[in-house]
């Protein structure tokens, strides 16, 4: 292997909204070697490569390429000193072809006209160059995922990249796709070029990279050399749990049955087909987890649950009730309750009170509301009473939302939609990006309306809280259950990791028991 | 803490007078670089409005429709929906009321009721379709209500022509409205008529629907965020029709009041363009019904005053035009004296934070 | 009927088409610039109020129809350029920002020509020029289609070239390239280095440019003078032409053409036996019909797809 190319030491990044993506990292990586970046969805990975690519800008922190101390204050800078990414989310303008796209921003031009034959021409010496495959003169919009993924690693080579980030590649790909992609990478290799490559996926780690690096919340865990690792103990590193924040929770026998998901299929916006023939149910007093690495069906079972989308094929029962056809007004009124994964875009509105916020659960109810005027004194009282209750830190509920701090925020939510002491809870993602203090608060508080007899789902990211919290626990892969535990305590991180990643499946029978 | 919420309020006042004071400067300019007589123009323009009680009463009479176009933009605006069809809505509900005027025959105190509430119902129905046209088809709402106003002018004209129109007046102008029909003066030496506790009941009325009721708080949630209100449980698409309806209801009984309390006949020639000062009053208000008088008094001394100083003058009333224009960009701009705003944030953050810190 | 079959069979009436539909072409391709970087121009209408009254106040200064006309499209550009500052350094609105520069024309143009000429409303103490008409000869010695498209202003043949150069100019440079990039997906313009204000400052003061030709030839051509508010809404009917014509300039052509045709048929008001009315309306109805039509098109093709989408998707499911 070659010498160190580039180093980045002591990042930290701390966003506006104060959750500290990255803690004094250091991460380096050696002349044409493929190099993994391994770690849970919000690890920090994305937020490391950014600011590497000039994207975000770390408050402290170097970033050194071959010894000497760079800065990139933009995209551009990152370009000019021969640094690529290739987004998650591809940077193309679907009605350009791909030529125009690959000469973006240094287009060939001839007088006045650009200059299609040249920039097509461009194109295709280089994608022959790399043996990338792409017919220059198609239109983005046109052509498949794989070759969107082989336009953007050109353009980054076409504008000289000789260090080239790659955030999960083959996330959108076919397996032949990506079989394909693992030729060509390993092709610019054997050209010198330096691959940084992010994923979760261990096998693919396994087949294509050189060395890699994990990262567990917020800070790189270790580098090791592939071939000394495997795909277990990269598991056990990347979900092993750091804080263990114990919850006390008291057996609660389960009562009857509130949730029933019944085979339910769903084609997404995209076209993707996200659930087959999902089944199961969740009784009185229990807590049903979801585990799964994010994108393999978790959003939409939770937005059928909820009614944010319509149910496709199969049915979904809420007391025996099936809610097609139901508004969202009708499944909250059933006595369900939804703490929404994006709490800045569904959970609250910033610009609003913590009062304004509180109430919109049940701002319509006769506890709240005359025929015509409101309730004043009672909703005060109820703002009031949260604020003390759920510990949400803020001079009055008169404060807009957006003053608050990210824990401060979801506790906001989480105190409109616990306080109904509802029937039947979502929670999504309850303590993503919040501080200690608050997901340990958040936790208890959850176990506590479990003991009142409420039905949770939860789904988290975080292994670490669907483990500790969940009495039992499915296991979504591809849109499937890939895996079902009537004991959530019972499992180990490591057997968890080889279902969530796709390495082991349980067998039709097994599955069939998240049905009771 | 509480301190730093009072110390932002204070600021945005503060930013809104820098936005009005920096528009009259401006003003103050043009009038010295193209007026002969400087000295009197400024002087008519600030201080004629309080010259004369009549004066003030002008004042007063202008502040009428542009409290309930006002308050109109501002609840349309409230759900996030750029309605300009307050000009037609007023436009069609000032017919409507001199359809009623001149039509019917009703008892003094009735008729003029019956005639506004018409108005606003005519209104509310006509404001309603771009938001539909929007709910069900996705078609602008901006575009197609601008095209609606002009649709709504040429049908009021037609009406006019076919059915109102008094072939002895000169003018194409409806017959005149019977005593019966007219609304009553208030201030002796004024043209001011009881179209002004109305529109002052109305600025309570909506400033309690807004915020002390659950239709208003729906309006606000609709508005502030979308995604929050559907996922809240409400019917997003009725509470969107629901606020242009009001909204339009309250314009078209702006038009009807207007013509009840201000004229003999109806004589509009084109739209009379207080829908779009109904815009600039809602800006100034920063859609706070309680603050529309505040918009609406700042706006209508600003056209007496202007008024005045170009019937006394040689320079036009349309400066004010410009001075609106200034005042709305520098009021709405985020960035206009940002920097101060975003200083202020940070010191009290960091107040607050050492604060904690010194508790702990 | 028959009156209105009998109107549209004169060369009188196609000749008018074109005649109105003019000023509304420019302001549409001023329109369609703007939109295509991402960036809504509803300021078009004050951009050609301003335009005309420049146009006016200059050629009678300098005794010449050409100063006028490079003073209204300078003026119609600075307008575009006000809309990007207030919208792009201030963060204005950009609706609220064009809402108040229109208010700013409306009134500010008639304070100016107070100023200027002592005139109230409408400049009748300016002696203003207008642009030359071009081909006047050939009209009578081409048969049917001659008094048709010759004999018109030259402005008229400008906006109808001007529909070429547009496309040239988003089609086929570099950057129109760029223009479209950031309108489309201002994150890839960002990411390769495009500074995506910089593009949307270009877009608007062109926009306001062809806007202020528009204004131009109402002043110096459609008429011969200036008058408070003689645009009358013609910026905001091209917004709507805009929105019809899709993305392709030949598209915002004939949908300009379209809304010509509406209000040249309203200028026949009198022989037609509908009231003069409804004969008024026909442009502004024709406008929300077809911007219903369009967007609902618009909707159903994006649903479509995705059903189209889904089906396939299901279909491969019962496959396996």
């Amino acid at each position: 292997m070659g010498k160190e190319v580039l180093a980045m030491k002591g990042i930290t990044k701390v966003y506006p909204n104060g959750i500290v993506a990255n803690k004094d990292i250091s991460f380096s990586i050696d002349e044409g070697e493929i190099h993994a970046l391994v770690g849970e969805n919000g690890a920090g990975k994305s937020t490391l490569m950014k600011i590497l690519f000039g994207l975000e800008k770390a408050q402290e922190g170097k970033i050194y390429l071959r010894e000497q101390e760079v800065t990139f204050a933009n995209p551009q800078h990152a370009i000019e000193r021969g640094v690529g990414m290739v987004h998650q989310h591809f940077m193309l303008v679907p009605s350009l072809t791909v030529a125009e796209n690959m000469v973006l921003g240094v287009e060939p031009k001839k007088g006045l006209k650009f200059d299609t034959k040249t920039a097509e021409e461009q194109t295709a010496n280089l994608s022959k160059q790399y043996s990338f495959e792409v017919d220059p003169a198609a239109k983005v919009s046109d052509i498949t995922v794989g070759t969107k993924q082989k336009v953007e690693i050109l353009k980054a080579l076409f504008r000289g990249a000789k260090i080239l980030i790659l955030d999960e590649p083959t996330a959108v790909l076919t397996p032949q796709e990506t079989k394909e992609l693992f030729k060509q990478l390993k092709f610019l290799k054997e050209k010198g070029h330096t691959i940084i490559f992010i994923s979760h996926k261990l096998n693919e780690v396994k087949e294509l990279c050189d060395r890699l690096t994990i990262m567990r919340r917020g800070t790189t865990i270790g580098t090791y050399q592939v071939s000394d690792v495997s795909e277990e103990d990269i598991s056990r590193l990347m979900v092993g749990r750091d804080v263990i924040l114990k919850v006390d929770k008291k057996p609660v026998a389960p009562g009857k049955n509130i949730l029933n998901v019944k085979d339910v299929t769903y084609v997404n916006e995209f076209g993707k087909n996200a659930l087959k023939n999902v089944s199961f149910n969740l009784r009185e007093g229990e807590i049903l987890g979801i585990a799964g690495v994010e994108g393999n069906g978790q959003r939409e079972i939770v937005d059928l649950v909820t009614g944010l989308q319509k149910i496709q094929h199969g049915d979904v029962e809420i007391k025996g009730e099936s809610i097609k056809g139901k508004s969202i007004r009708d499944i909250r009124d059933l006595g369900t309750s939804h703490v929404p994964e994006d709490r800045m875009l569904y959970g609250v509105a910033e610009t609003e009170s913590v009062k304004a916020n509180v109430m919109s659960y049940k701002y319509s109810d006769s506890t709240y509301t005359n025929k015509v005027m409101q309730k004043s004194k009672e909703i005060d009282a109820l703002a009031d009473r949260l604020v003390v209750d759920y510990l949400i830190k803020c001079n009055n509920a008169d404060q807009p939302v957006k003053m608050l701090s990210g824990g401060n925020i979801q506790k906001v939510v989480v105190a409109r939609e616990f306080f109904v002491e509802p029937d039947f809870i979502i929670c999504d993602q309850p303590t993503r990006g919040i501080d200690v203090g608050a997901i340990e608060f958040i936790r208890k508080e959850l176990v506590a309306l479990r003991e009142k007899g409420t039905a949770v789902l939860l789904n988290s990211a975080d292994l670490n809280e669907v483990l500790e919290l969940s009495d039992r626990l499915i296991v979504m892969h591809e849109g499937e259950i890939a895996a079902f535990f009537e004991d959530a305590s019972k499992i180990t991180e490591e057997e968890l990791g080889l279902y969530m990643l796709g390495l082991k499946k349980q067998s039709a029978e097994e599955i069939g028991r998240a049905v009771q | 803490m509480i301190k730093k919420l009072d110390r932002l309020r204070r600021f945005e006042m503060i930013r809104t007078l820098a936005a009005v004071g920096l528009a009259l400067g401006i003003a103050f300019l043009l009038i010295l670089f193209t007026s002969e007589q400087p000295i009197d123009a400024l002087r008519a323009f600030i201080l004629g409005p309080i010259s004369k009680f009549r004066y003030f009463g002008n004042v007063l009479e202008l502040m009428i429709p542009l409290l309930f176009t006002g308050l109109a933009v501002s609840v349309m605006f409230s759900a996030n929906q750029f309605n300009l069809i307050s000009e037609g809505a007023f436009f069609v509900g000032a017919l409507g009321s001199s359809w009623i005027a001149t039509n019917f025959l009703l008892p003094a105190g009735i008729h003029p009721v019956v005639g506004i509430l018409v108005a606003g119902l005519i209104g509310a129905v006509v404001a309603m379709i771009p938001a539909i046209l929007k709910l069900k088809w996705n078609a602008d709402v901006l575009v197609s209500s601008l095209m609606l106003n002009y649709i709504l002018m040429f049908l009021g004209f037609y009406f006019l022509n076919y059915h109102l129109r008094d072939p002895q007046a000169g003018d194409m102008a409806s017959f005149k409205f019977p005593d019966s029909a007219r609304l009553m003066k208030i201030l002796p030496g004024t043209r001011v008529h009881i179209g002004l506790i109305v529109a002052i009941l109305a600025v309570i009325l909506i400033y309690l629907f807004m915020f002390k009721t659950r239709w208003g708080y729906e309006i606000r949630m609709v508005g502030k965020n979308e995604s929050f209100a559907k996922y809240s449980g409400m019917n997003v698409f009725r509470v969107i029709i629901v606020s242009q309806m009001v909204g339009g209801f309250l314009a078209g009984l702006g038009g009807g009041i207007e013509m009840l309390g201000m004229y003999t006949r109806f004589k509009y020639k084109t739209l009379p363009g207080f829908g779009w000062d109904g815009v600039i009053v809602a800006i100034l208000a920063k859609n706070n019904p309680a603050l529309v008088p505040v918009g609406a008094f700042f706006l209508a001394y600003l056209r007496i005053g202007a008024d005045i100083m170009s019937r006394s003058t040689d320079v036009s009333s349309q400066l004010v035009g410009i001075i609106q224009g200034v005042v709305i960009i520098l009021v709405a701009a985020e960035h206009f004296m940002s920097k101060r705003k975003n200083r202020i944030i940070y010191e009290e953050s960091m107040a607050d934070l050492s604060a904690v810190k010194e508790a702990k | 009927m028959s009156s209105i079959i009998d109107i549209i069979g004169t060369s009188e009436f196609w000749y008018s088409v074109i005649r109105v539909t003019t000023p509304i072409l420019f302001a549409a391709l001023g329109a369609l610039i703007s939109d295509s970087a991402g960036v809504i121009n509803i300021a078009l209408e004050g951009s050609m109020l301003w335009s005309a009254f420049a146009g006016v106040v200059f050629s009678a200064w300098f005794d010449s129809a050409w100063i006028g006309l490079l003073a209204a499209i300078i003026i119609g550009g600075l307008v575009g350029l006000m809309l990007a500052y207030f919208a792009l350094n201030l963060k204005t609105d950009i609706i609220l920002s064009a809402i108040a520069l229109n208010l700013m024309a409306a009134g500010g143009t008639i304070f100016l020509l107070f100023v200027v000429s002592g005139d109230r409303g409408i400049s009748s103490s300016l002696d203003s020029r207008v642009l030359p008409k071009l081909f006047t000869g050939l009209a009578d010695n081409v048969p049917i289609i001659g008094p048709v498209i010759f004999g018109h202003n030259v402005l008229t043949y400008v906006a109808f070239v001007l529909v070429f150069v547009t496309w040239f100019f988003m089609f086929k440079t570099p950057m129109g390239l760029r223009l479209r990039a950031v309108g489309e997906n201002f994150h890839a313009a960002d990411s390769v280095g495009i500074s995506v204000k910089k593009i949307q400052y270009q877009a608007l003061v062109l926009s306001g440019i062809m806007a202020g030709l528009g204004g131009a030839f109402m002043s110096m051509g459609y008429v011969s003078w200036f008058s408070q508010n003689m645009t009358a809404g013609r910026g905001f009917i091209a917004l709507a032409a805009k929105a019809m014509g899709g993305v392709s300039p030949i598209g915002t052509m004939i949908a300009s053409l379209f809304f010509g045709f509406a209000s040249a048929l309203a200028n026949y008001e009198a022989e037609i036996s509908v009231p003069a009315e409804f004969v008024k309306m026909i442009p502004y109805i024709f406008t929300i019909v077809g911007l219903v039509v369009y967007a609902s098109k618009k909707q159903s093709d994006v649903k479509r797809a995705r059903q189209k989408q889904a089906e396939a998707a299901t279909s491969s499911k019962g496959g396996e």
